[in-house]
């Protein structure tokens, strides 16, 4: 069988992008350095990157890469980056024979799926821990600044950061961004794609930025005291990202009521097209508030924001009894009843924060939402499935899939009552193309498909070693993992982790976020014959 | 302009002697001295023999064929290829080597568009477009029921609006003094028979005579009510249009403009999808409109306003019938061949709409003496409706109407007044200043006559 693939020419930019890689992890080298730190687990992975990179780059001459080299180098981009981001975990927890000594052997991370595990969930930004102590006793300062580090450079898209740095990508980059940007397609919002890249990168940096000060600002006036630096800048690059790791074993709950309503907008617009961000940048503020996703997306987040809100201030919301071997004990309960129940700003506040948290994908939680009752349990569920906008960096289904889906399902019954009329389906006044709404279709299709396929997978496994999770558990944990959103239910809590589940369930989530993240379709091509041959 | 300057007539020069070049050409012979440019040849000689006109074959475009219709004297070039970007090069090379009037006709928008933004563009001094201007003329009587051609003077501030008067309108077998009982608005004339009589206060108004009455909008919107009573008032009419032309597209696109939501039907899938792209007030339908299974099922027959819009004058005529039949209010058909107009108007179509016509109506504007601001034509030919304004040397200039009026030939009816775009009820004793602009009736026998006393 001969190949129409240049695999030579996707894996050559791989590596180049593997050899950049070393940059950025000499972020949480300085970081192991300034607390004394070993900082083995940094240069050796730097050594490798660099190694590994420089040698795929010797595979092929030309960088020249058509539509299908694309598919594949975005997709293997993701995939050796996620390898190369497990290294550090590995080394750290197991060390390595005559180099260096184990510095936390007691790390879960020492099972390399659980590195890998971690490592995809970072880079995808989903979230979803195997740590099992989150704290500074079992791993360095500088692997967890690397953890958190992994989620802001996988926000924004490594490969769009590629396009934007490296001028041997400005050809193809279109096709590239278009591959791993979240939604249908990209808006090109100058004739360059390079300068779109950094357009966006530059937002992205600019928000994150603003954040880390704003959250270290309330520290020095004193509305969180437990906001230093490392926290403020560890927060402020989860964030942005909807990535939704913390160094901190509780997340957001951590933190004081003033932080959490601080995180709050800046998770909203890491769920909101950062295209938008760059018009409000060059004297078009119109185009954001005129957007139609944008208002659907706002629209969306206050109506379930406000049924939850109410919910949980007259105490519907919330359980009575705290369940024996949960994650959270009676003394707990009886704190959140207490503050939740008549509660307006903290009903309001809890009911924001994780709204807002799961639609966009982050995955931060200010309380333990396993105290939530069922009906509101299921109105997060719901909420895993929307996802943030398109070119966000958000993921899930997308907002304007949605509303693209609610207009066209408006037409059939329209059309069912007058056949004949054509109605296109308008998106912010223009007509969507049929073919994109089939597309649309197909995606959500697949992905409900994968969800329902996913969880069976994963509740038979758990069944198979004898762990105990309910139906619900399953499904969040699923949805959670192919949505890129971070914490589920029960087990899979939000204070909780992914730990319990059997090596093959964790690999298989490794590749519903890998899939997720890329957002199915890009991934799943490479798995078709039709793809190699002619 | 004017129809002579001392010895000789004003030349016009005519490029592309199509349905339109050729109706423009036969409307000015007798009175314009007339070149018409056509790469034709067959037709060149035709024209030759049927008119009194120069005709040349070439090509419009080029300056030696311009040289020879001789554009050096010529006052005004006319170009009415079926091609847009043909008929502006013309005259934009006509611009360039003369200094005559230049008048393009276009059938896309976008270069009316483009011409409105910046007048001097392309060279053209007067654009006028085809389908857009059938449209409007459709349009406006869309809100005014039983109105059977509408035109705007003074800015919008007055309206001419045509109405036929069916058996069982109130209004039928009254007097003119009890039918109007609207301050601002003037019976300018009735037409029976095809004749034109200017109405008295004691004039009866019999079924199947047609009113012209000038007024302010809101007269005549008070007007149309009062003689169709159970008709749907403004926005709330059901407008059907059926055929996706150009003409058609316009027309749902105004009415969109105006508050309307009308439905359109057009056989084409890939056009109908167009325009439910373009239109998104509108309801895009895919279906053969003579299909009376679809027009029962969407209710058709219920519509207030049935537009036919097809690409033949056959099609809008069964179109038109067939809606009538369902029970159709009022039916528009567009017409291309214009003698066809009376025609189908006399089988059954209420309003008929040729927009050869129109297009000469408008170009008529630039050829006309006096400085008309405006002017419509009433039933092709028997009666004018000119908005004039009026200069110091004017019979109206300074005088009450009772007296202008009886130094006038019977025939002329002054039907309303603006100065300084406030409307004015013209009275026997009202004095007409100069600068005031007057919209007046005239028939056409005393037209010539009256046109350069006013």
């Amino acid at each position: 069988m001969k190949l129409r693939v240049d695999y030579r020419a996707s894996l050559r930019l791989v590596g180049t992008v593997l050899k950049y890689l070393a940059v950025p992890l000499s972020f949480p080298l300085v970081v192991s350095l300034y607390y004394g730190e070993s900082v083995m687990p940094f240069v050796v992975t730097m050594g490798l990157t660099v190694l590994v990179g420089s040698g795929l780059e010797q595979l092929s001459e030309s960088s020249d890469i058509g539509a299908r080299e694309g598919f594949l180098m975005v997709a293997a981009t993701w995939f050796a980056v996620t390898v190369v981001g497990a290294i550090p975990f590995l080394i750290e927890a197991n060390g390595i024979p005559f180099v260096t000594s184990a510095i936390h052997p007691e790390s879960t991370l020492a099972n390399p799926v659980n590195a890998l595990f971690e490592s995809m969930s970072g880079f995808t930004t989903t979230g979803a821990t195997v740590l099992g102590d989150i704290s500074f006793d079992s791993h360095t300062r500088g692997i967890m600044m690397w953890r958190q580090l992994t989620q802001w450079l996988g926000g924004m898209g490594i490969v769009v950061l590629a396009v934007a740095i490296l001028p041997e990508l400005s050809v193809g980059g279109a096709q590239l961004m278009d591959a791993e940007a979240p939604g249908p397609g990209i808006e090109k919002l100058t004739p360059r794609i390079a300068e779109t890249a950094r357009a966006l990168w530059g937002a992205y940096l600019g928000l994150t930025v603003l954040e880390i000060v704003l959250l270290y600002g309330l520290n020095v006036t004193g509305f969180a005291p437990n906001m230093d630096v490392y926290n403020a800048i560890a927060h402020g690059l989860t964030t942005m990202p909807t990535g939704g790791f913390s160094p901190e074993a509780r997340s957001i709950e951590a933190f004081s009521a003033a932080a959490q309503w601080v995180i709050i907008p800046f998770m909203v617009a890491a769920g909101t097209n950062f295209a938008l961000f760059w018009h409000v940048l060059t004297g078009e503020p119109k185009k954001l508030v005129r957007d139609t996703e944008f208002k659907f997306y706002l629209g969306v987040i206050g109506v379930i924001s406000a049924i939850l809100a109410a919910v949980l201030f007259l105490g519907d919301g919330l359980v009575s009894v705290a369940p024996s071997g949960g994650t959270y004990d009676q003394l707990y309960l009886e704190g959140v009843r207490n503050a939740i129940i008549g509660g307006p700003e903290s009903s309001l506040r809890q009911s924001v924060f994780q709204v807002v948290s799961i639609v966009t994908t982050t995955g931060y939680a200010s309380m333990d939402f396993n105290a939530w009752s069922a009906p509101t349990q299921y109105g997060l569920l719901f909420a895993m499935f929307i996802g943030g906008s398109a070119g966000s960096t958000g993921g899930a289904i997308k907002i304007v899939r949605w509303y693209v889906i609610l207009k066209s399902l408006r037409r059939e019954l329209f059309t069912t009552a007058h056949p004949e009329a054509i109605r296109p389906v308008r998106l912010a006044g223009r007509a969507v193309d049929e073919r994109a709404i089939r597309g649309i279709y197909a995606f959500t299709l697949l992905y409900l498909v994968l969800f329902f396929v996913s969880t069976g997978l994963v509740h038979l496994d758990a069944a198979r070693i004898g762990l105990q999770v309910s139906v619900l558990e399953s499904m969040s944990a699923v949805a959670a993992t192919l949505g890129n959103v971070g914490p589920g239910f029960g087990v899979v809590g939000p204070m909780g982790s992914y730990l319990d589940f059997s090596n093959s369930s964790k690999l298989y989530m490794v590749l519903l976020m890998w899939v997720g993240r890329l957002e199915i379709l890009p991934v799943l091509v490479l798995f078709t014959p039709e793809y190699w041959r002619r | 302009m004017g129809y002579d300057r001392g010895w000789s007539l004003v030349r016009v020069i005519i490029i592309g002697a199509g349905q339109v070049g050729s109706s423009i050409a036969a409307d000015l012979d007798h009175t314009h001295e007339v070149v018409v440019i056509d790469c034709d040849s067959e037709r060149v000689d035709e024209l030759n023999y049927s008119l009194d006109v120069l005709a040349i074959n070439g090509d419009g475009t080029s300056v030696e064929t311009l040289e020879e219709a001789g554009i050096d004297s010529a006052d005004m070039v006319i170009a009415s290829t079926d091609n847009d970007e043909t008929n502006i090069v013309a005259c934009a090379t006509a611009k360039a080597i003369s200094e005559a009037f230049t008048i393009a006709r276009v059938k896309n928008t976008e270069y009316l568009r483009t011409w409105q933004r910046s007048e001097k563009a392309f060279g053209v001094d007067f654009m006028v477009c085809t389908n857009l201007l059938a449209a409007e003329s459709i349009v406006r009587v869309v809100g005014l029921p039983a109105a059977r051609d509408v035109d705007p003077f003074a800015g919008g501030q007055v309206q001419m609006a045509e109405f036929e008067i069916d058996d069982d309108s109130p209004v039928a077998n009254q007097t003119v003094r009890e039918a109007d009982r609207f301050d601002s608005l003037t019976f300018a004339a009735i037409l029976r028979n095809g004749e034109v009589t200017i109405p008295r206060g004691d004039t009866v108004i019999s079924p199947g005579d047609r009113v012209v009455v000038i007024g302010s909008p809101k007269s005549v919107q008070q007007f149309a009510a009062t003689i169709a009573p159970e008709e749907s008032p403004g926005t709330a009419e059901e407008v059907v249009v059926v055929g996706g032309s150009e003409i058609g597209y316009h027309v749902a696109r105004l009415l969109e403009e105006r508050g309307f939501k009308p439905r359109l039907v057009e056989h084409d899938a890939d056009r109908a999808r167009e325009l439910a792209e373009l239109l998104p007030g509108t309801i895009v339908m895919e279906s053969d409109a003579t299909d009376v299974d679809f027009l029962e099922r969407e209710h058709v027959g219920d519509a207030d306003l049935v537009v036919a819009a097809l690409d033949s004058d056959e099609k809008n005529l069964l179109v038109t019938l067939l809606a009538g039949r369902l029970g159709v209010e009022r039916t528009v058909a567009v017409i291309d061949t214009t003698p066809y107009v009376e025609l189908f108007e006399a089988v059954g179509v209420d309003i008929g709409v040729s927009p050869r016509e129109v297009v000469a109506e408008e170009i008529t504007r630039f050829t006309r003496e006096g400085g008309a601001e405006n002017v419509a034509l009433i039933e092709t030919d028997k009666a004018e409706v000119l908005e004039i304004e009026v200069d110091p040397d004017s019979i109206l200039a300074g005088t009450p109407i009772r007296e202008s009026i009886a130094a006038l030939p019977e025939g002329v009816v002054i039907g309303a007044i603006t100065r300084r775009r406030e409307f004015i009820t013209p009275r026997g004793d009202t004095v007409i200043e100069p600068g005031d602009h007057v919209v007046v009736f005239v028939d056409s026998t005393v037209i010539g006559d009256v046109s350069p006393k006013l």
